[in-house]
């Protein structure tokens, strides 16, 4: 029946790469360089904040585009990141760097508690209990009082290299690409690696990657985790660059957002993703005066990208070669009981007579 | 001993208004194995359809609070059964073999739901007409309205006809070989597609039935409301076993006393963490809820 298997051993299609895709990469690539130099202090604090669901963006793509796990809770580990680098900083004086592995320890953890129970069991009650958790840890920053409660934390340090401290809008840029690089680069080798073809072979069909032995909860949890530290990475980021959070940035309607960076811009792409991130951060700015319809265009947004591509805008290439190959033993199926119709046709008469 | 008592009440007519958004729930995922989450936001517009048809009624000189709350109740459960059919048609049906897809798309129908009611009707709280007084039988120091005593016996009377109809009639009959399979639902001549939708239908029925008693019981509306309520429904779904309808019914009632008792004695700052905890130890502890037969993972 699926010929998925085959699709996967071929080599990759690399020449049927359009040609505005390499433009539109160069141009983004010449976007990022040029930005720092000529921009003004709002036009890089809008590229900052792309590059933050950037980050965002490219942790949730291996949890819901590379493993097919959907997680609607994914602004919690934003917000654990980022409270622990606030709290660190605040209470103990510590340096932005040493906050940084706490925090993902911290993330990490937290990934396993929800993670591990629940990666059993279909994925659609993974969905409600992330749903569950983002909101239990927003109405607990809200309420305890080393988070600060409703007002957050603020007074946040700088970050500091040596004697350096990034505090314009410039060094916050390059401090978030660095992120954002190390992020997509971590990405890309993990959506190469044997961990990303078990990934693959899970969210195409479970069942027949466990009958190839995959260890499918264990490579899920392995997802998710991942995921979380990631975004664990990119509150740290937040929180420095911000110098003061509160846990109004960390609600369900921000999960939504970084999920439909990765709709938009393709489940599992990782230009896709980047892309995605862009449209949804530059889309408000433009669109400032419909601040209110922005959640109704979003919910349409949903519906329709499902119902007309729901691939994305960049799809991956694992998504184009299956559609194809589906496509094509589609064909040949109905090529084969065509074929076998004609030669009961062909038959029938010399039956009947 | 009397917080006890007075929390169970209350618990009572919280727990009638999970356990009636918990049946569409429920109803659905026992069919075509979807979570709905717009279900919550049905059951909002259901609140908002019954306070324009409140307001409609006015502005005729209609009075009677008997006459236009059974009008509001009625006019509201017929559009927005209507609309939750709309919504399968529309966001659902077209994705109903992409798991993922489906789910993604549920979740953009609920933001449309969310977001066109903050347009349509208002960013704020809208106020319910206030027909009922808070007085009612007492007993010892517990007081319970009138109001909490309709909302009690009218759910229990709905899902009561509900269980009748699922397990009596032709129609429920096709909905439960739906449930058990689909394909031999469609060879047995069944409408697949019609009885998807008459479920669509009675969910939201009830769900916008439970709005316009919310809207009634709290005196305020608005339209973020489905989202936390339909969250603990859906709690209170799996609580119970969800495809089973008795066990939503018990599981929305059970919450809502776990909930207003959690409320009386420690902080109600802190009550829908319990909900949400008690989501996550449900599923973690027994994943088929109390009355649920076993999950088993579909091919």
């Amino acid at each position: 029946m699926k010929t998925r298997s085959v699709a996967l051993a071929r080599p990759a299609q690399t020449g049927s790469r359009p040609l505005y895709l390499a433009g539109l990469t160069a141009a983004a690539v010449v976007a990022a360089i040029a930005l720092p130099a000529f921009g003004d202090a709002y036009l890089i604090d809008v590229g900052t904040l792309v590059l933050v669901y950037v980050m965002l963006g490219l942790g949730l793509n291996i949890v819901v585009g590379f493993a097919g796990l959907l997680d609607l809770g994914y602004a919690a580990f934003f917000a654990i990141g980022a409270y622990t680098t606030a709290y660190f900083m605040v209470n103990t004086h510590m340096s932005f760097w040493l906050t940084l592995p706490i925090a993902a320890c911290f993330t990490g953890v937290s990934g396993v508690i929800i993670g591990a129970p629940t990666l059993r069991m279909r994925s659609d009650y993974l969905a409600i209990v992330t749903l569950g958790f983002g909101e239990i840890v927003r109405i607990a920053a809200t309420n305890f009082t080393f988070t600060g409660g409703p007002e957050g934390i603020y007074g946040i340090p700088h970050a500091a290299l040596g004697a350096l401290v990034i505090r314009t809008p410039r060094a916050l840029y390059f401090l978030g690409m660095a992120f954002a690089l190390v992020v997509l680069v971590g990405g890309y080798n993990l959506s190469t690696s044997r961990l990303g073809r078990a990934w693959l072979a899970i969210r195409e069909d479970e069942s027949a990657a466990q009958a190839t032995g995959i260890n499918t909860v264990y490579f899920k949890l392995l997802a998710y985790v991942l995921g979380a530290v990631f975004a664990g990475a990119a509150g740290s980021f937040f929180a420095v660059k911000l110098t003061a959070i509160n846990p109004s940035s960390f609600t369900f309607i921000q999960s939504v957002t970084i999920l439909m960076a990765i709709i938009l811009g393709g489940r599992g792409s990782l230009p896709g993703v980047i892309l995605g991130a862009a449209v949804i951060v530059v889309l408000p700015e433009v669109l400032r005066a419909f601040d209110q319809v922005r959640m109704l265009a979003f919910g349409i947004g949903l519906i329709a990208m499902m119902l007309l591509r729901p691939q994305g805008l960049w799809p991956s290439r694992y998504g184009r070669i299956e559609a194809r190959e589906v496509a094509e033993s589609e064909a040949e199926a109905a090529a084969g009981v065509a074929a076998g119709a004609a030669v009961v046709d062909s038959a029938a008469p010399g039956a009947s007579s | 001993m009397e917080i006890a008592l007075q929390q169970l009440v209350n618990g009572l007519t919280v727990g009638a208004f999970y356990a009636l958004i918990a049946l569409g729930y429920t109803m659905v995922y026992g069919i075509i194995r979807l979570i709905n989450f717009a279900h919550g936001d049905i059951y909002a517009v259901g609140a908002f359809f019954g306070l324009s048809t409140y307001g409609l009624l006015a502005l005729l000189h209609v009075d009677n609070t008997i006459l236009t709350t059974l009008l509001a109740l009625i006019v509201s459960m017929g559009c927005t059964g209507l609309l939750g059919m709309l919504l399968f048609r529309v966001a659902y049906r077209p994705l109903l073999h992409a798991r993922l897809s489906i789910l993604i798309s549920a979740i953009g129908a609920s933001l449309t739901l969310e977001y066109g009611l903050l347009l349509i009707y208002s960013p704020s709280f809208l106020v319910y007409p206030h027909l009922f007084g808070r007085n009612g039988p007492s007993f010892g120091g517990i007081s319970i309205s009138w109001l909490q005593v309709l909302i009690f016996v009218s759910s229990i009377v709905l899902m009561a006809g509900l269980y009748t109809m699922v397990h009596r009639t032709k129609t429920g009959m096709a909905m439960r070989a739906l449930a058990i399979n689909q394909d031999a639902a469609r060879l047995m001549g069944i409408n697949v597609n019609r009885v998807i939708g008459l479920t669509f239908f009675m969910g939201s029925a009830l769900a916008s039935f439970a709005g316009v008693l919310t809207g009634l019981y709290y005196s305020q509306i608005s339209f973020l409301m489905g989202f936390l309520i339909g969250l603990k429904a859906f709690t209170a779904a799996v609580l119970g076993g969800i495809g089973n309808i008795p066990g939503a019914v018990l599981g929305g009632f059970l919450l809502g006393i776990m909930e207003s008792l959690a409320a009386g004695y420690y902080s109600s700052r802190w009550k829908d963490v319990v909900a949400f905890g008690i989501l996550i130890v449900i599923l973690v502890v027994r994943p088929r809820g109390l009355l649920g037969e076993r999950v088993v993972e579909r091919m």
